[in-house]
């Protein structure tokens, strides 16, 4: 089995290699039989791919231990789920995990845009297949997760595996990584068409189409990657947060940032022919980005309390991204003409300079994260000392960013394109405006003095009432046509311009995001060593710590605190925060218990024993608001579904059939 | 002419005070990240904030009612003798699950003048013996069947 395995990475290595080769060969010497055997070896690439992976998880699943990846990332008594979640646990296996999702987004993309992109899919072809069959070659020559154990030349095996690392067993590291690898990988996608119509000069809108929507899909796995991670380390890492500017969470952040700015500032393209450059190079800072993330996090380029997988496969990514960088910057400097923009701005009060400096903004934002995630790097290049920078940095930096955007997200749409005139700004402001000011001066009034927080709370009500007014008045424009109710042609007009409102909708899932986020200035933290019986009083909650209890399960022993809570007196429930200590890996956790309110979460944790080791030390966070980031994550994902479904043109009036109209030539109102 | 000054302007604004909010962000927060080595070779060590990284010594912790004491070590082939530093762990968080007898810890805090560390936080790594640490049952040697066959 191992060597079918491994014979299958060979071949799908040998054909990607072969498709790069064959797409481009192909394509300069004009035979278009070369061109299809190129796709026909990417649909070849990913079958084997998918029996190599295949292969692996048999191996996991049947628990077969003379293999030494099962035998270092598995177990026996290892739940199902978990099983297949050891596929992308480690190393190996998780480089053949990214290897199989390439593999997959190339067959979709190639299959999917070839009749459409006829003259530019051998360059799409060239770029992902090049881009699969560097990952699988550092599977087939540097990661082998096929290898066995051997005693001398014979194949042995291992009784048991040494289990899943007991961090990741949470249903949540389950979809975790697929959706980050899923981002991750997606961007190659996107790039592949904008570099192709790069090269070939394709006139027109329809690549930008293209590419826009895969960059839509690739943004959302990206999101919801991200925005799992932050949950899973809310959930089950035990420090009340969720987000610690940690290389390998700041990593994953880089092309989130980057491909946001494209989503916004592609606009600008398609619709004044203006920032062509500018796009190509966020996409490809976008891809790069990916790649650069995956080489922070498997190569080891900077030391992380996560990195669950490290190795000197560091060198290979700097080659393959010192050739692509270049590559990429040869076609933008020779097809300067081709990218020339169409018009300039003509106003700092204008949608596109709003879009602009939204663009500025994000692009700081991601230079300062990369900073500061590179800074012992640099630091050691340039003066000898490693010097490390932290959260405080990282916050100080991004939290002004962040505000400026959200402001942003409000102003943005009521800007015209072009110009806008007083006029139109001071009627546009007014709503907008007042309830911001309302917002602040309620929340002042209430006795908070929190400066960030009130700026990020107004800001708040200013966006959700500019998002509010747009789905209001193209509701009753529609309405007054119609005459139906208002819910019914807001419900329409999103169907009309799917991705103007889908947009809106992603944009209140961001602001339902800031809500969380500031409720972060409000936490609480108190951490005590109880005995049986002991109550703590925090904020206006009481705990008491009931009973302690043990048992024993084949994959971990258990002690869990039952604590009762209460609210000024009044008792509420019991949470049952534990420690676990995992038998095959040896290891201790902890599992918080969480009590979610929409006000705020109570969030306790069985941190460990006292110095002395004669009573469990419980801490208790008191988390505000924290619920609304997970809400807005969802609001995030339906908005994103929305603008991904394709417009539906305006409903015409029954009796007579208007003559159908081309896809994108119907003008809906504002656009 | 003037329009273009106008965008130079407000992104220059936006850049300078990024600038110098990152700058006094890392002021803030800086840390040097140094070995045992190389704190005992450094000269002004009790003025800077540090993280050093060692492993913890067998049988070294010391857990008291308020702090946990331990000797941290570092010894490698480079080496004429190991390094040994006493730590204190002052902090108020209780210490990770995987700081444990040898395992890797990184230590944050400050050098005291009688050549004790004062750590305020303390990270634990137990991922590398996760990685390195072969099967201890039928101590077999890792090796590749794959590679001489397939290719």
């Amino acid at each position: 089995m191992e060597n079918l395995g491994y014979l299958a990475v060979l071949l799908a290595f040998l054909l990607s290699a072969y498709a790069t080769v064959a797409a481009l060969a192909g394509k300069l010497r004009r035979n278009p039989f070369l061109e299809l055997s190129a796709q026909r070896a990417v649909l070849a690439a990913w079958l084997m791919t998918t029996a190599a992976s295949g292969i692996l998880l048999h191996a996991i699943l049947t628990d077969n231990f003379s293999f030494s990846y099962v035998a270092s990332r598995s177990n026996s008594d290892l739940d199902l789920l978990y099983k297949v979640a050891a596929w992308w646990g480690g190393q190996e296996g998780s480089l053949l995990f990214w290897s199989w999702i390439a593999a997959t987004y190339s067959f979709v993309a190639v299959y999917t845009g070839r009749s459409k992109h006829r003259s530019m899919i051998s360059y799409v072809v060239a770029v992902m297949a090049a881009t699969q069959a560097f990952f699988l070659g550092l599977v087939a020559f540097e990661a082998n997760p096929f290898q066995v154990i051997m005693s001398g030349p014979q194949i042995t095996s291992v009784p048991d595996g040494r289990g899943l690392n007991p961090l990741l067993q949470h249903p949540m590291m389950a979809i975790h990584p697929p959706m980050l690898y899923l981002g991750y990988v997606g961007f190659t996608v996107p790039f592949a068409f904008a570099l192709a119509s790069l090269i070939t000069r394709q006139p027109g809108e329809r690549w930008i189409h293209t590419t826009r929507v895969w960059t839509m899909v690739t943004w959302l796995f990206q999101s919801i990657g991200i925005l799992l991670g932050a949950r899973w380390a809310y959930v089950v890492l035990g420090w009340g947060g969720y987000w610690g500017w940690d290389p390998v969470e700041n990593a994953s952040l880089l092309p989130w940032i980057t491909g946001t700015a494209f989503l916004h500032s592609v606009m600008m393209q398609e619709k004044k022919g203006m920032m062509k450059v500018w796009n190509i190079l966020l996409i490809s800072a976008t891809f790069f980005l990916c790649i650069f993330g995956t080489m922070m996090t498997r190569g080891g380029l900077v030391s992380s309390v996560h990195a669950f997988a490290q190795s000197e496969i560091g060198s290979y990514f700097v080659w393959y991204l010192a050739v692509g960088i270049a590559l990429t910057a040869y076609f933008i400097l020779t097809r300067l003409d081709y990218l020339r923009s169409e018009a300039e701005l003509e106003s700092v009060v204008s949608r596109e300079s709003s879009f602009l400096f939204n663009n500025v903004i994000l692009l700081a934002s991601c230079f300062a994260v990369l900073w500061g995630t590179l800074f012992p790097v640099l630091s050691e290049y340039f003066t000898g000392d490693k010097i490390t920078v932290g959260a405080p940095f990282f916050n100080k930096v991004n939290v002004p960013i962040g505000l400026f955007l959200l402001f942003l997200t409000g102003v943005g749409p009521l800007f015209a394109w072009r110009r806008t005139s007083a006029e139109s700004l001071r009627r546009n402001f007014q709503s907008p405006a007042l309830a911001a000011l309302t917002c602040l001066a309620a929340l002042l009034a209430a006795g908070m003095r929190h400066f960030e927080a009130l700026v990020c709370f107004s800001l708040c009500a200013f966006v959700t009432t500019t998002v509010l007014l747009e789905f209001y008045r193209g509701g009753r424009v529609i309405q007054r046509k119609q005459g139906a109710n208002l819910a019914a042609a807001m419900v329409e007009l999103t169907r009309r311009n799917t991705r103007r409102y889908g947009g809106y909708l992603v944009h209140m899932a961001i602001v339902l995001m800031f809500v969380g986020f500031a409720g972060a200035a409000f936490n609480i933290v108190h951490q005590e060593e109880m005995s049986v019986g002991d109550v703590i009083e925090v904020g206006p909650y009481e705990f008491q710590l009931q009973n302690l209890s043990e048992m024993d399960t084949p994959n971990y022993f258990r002690a869990v605190a039952a604590i009762d809570v209460s609210r000024r007196g009044e008792f509420l429930e019991t949470l049952l925060p534990e420690r676990r200590f995992y038998h095959a890996s040896q290891q201790p956790t902890s599992r918080v218990d969480v009590r979610n309110r929409l006000r705020e979460d109570v969030y306790v944790v069985y941190a460990g024993q006292s110095n002395d080791g004669a009573s469990p030390v419980i801490q208790v966070y008191i988390n505000p608001l924290v619920n609304w980031i997970w809400i807005g994550s969802l609001v995030l994902v339906i908005g994103t579904l929305v603008a991904l479904v394709p417009s539906r043109r305006p409903r015409r009036p029954r009796r007579r059939r208007a003559p159908r109209l081309r896809e994108g030539s119907v003008a809906t109102a504002g656009d | 002419m003037r329009k273009q000054l106008k965008f130079v302007a407000i992104i220059g604004a936006i850049v300078v005070t990024l600038a110098w909010m990152g700058v006094s962000g890392v002021q803030q927060s800086a840390t040097y990240y140094v070995t045992l080595e190389e704190l005992m070779a450094m000269e002004d060590a009790g003025s800077k904030r540090i993280r050093v990284g060692g492993d913890v010594a067998d049988g070294s912790i010391v857990r008291g009612a308020d702090h946990v004491a331990f000797t941290l070590h570092q010894q490698d082939e480079t080496m004429s003798a190991a390094k040994t530093l006493q730590v204190i762990y002052t902090g108020a968080d209780p210490l990770p699950d995987t700081f444990r007898d040898k395992a890797q810890a990184l230590c944050d805090g400050v050098l005291r003048a009688d050549g004790t560390f004062e750590a305020t936080k303390i990270q634990a790594k137990c991922a590398s013996k996760y990685e390195a640490e072969p099967g201890e049952a039928a101590a077999p040697v890792y090796g590749s069947a794959a590679d001489g066959t397939s290719d």
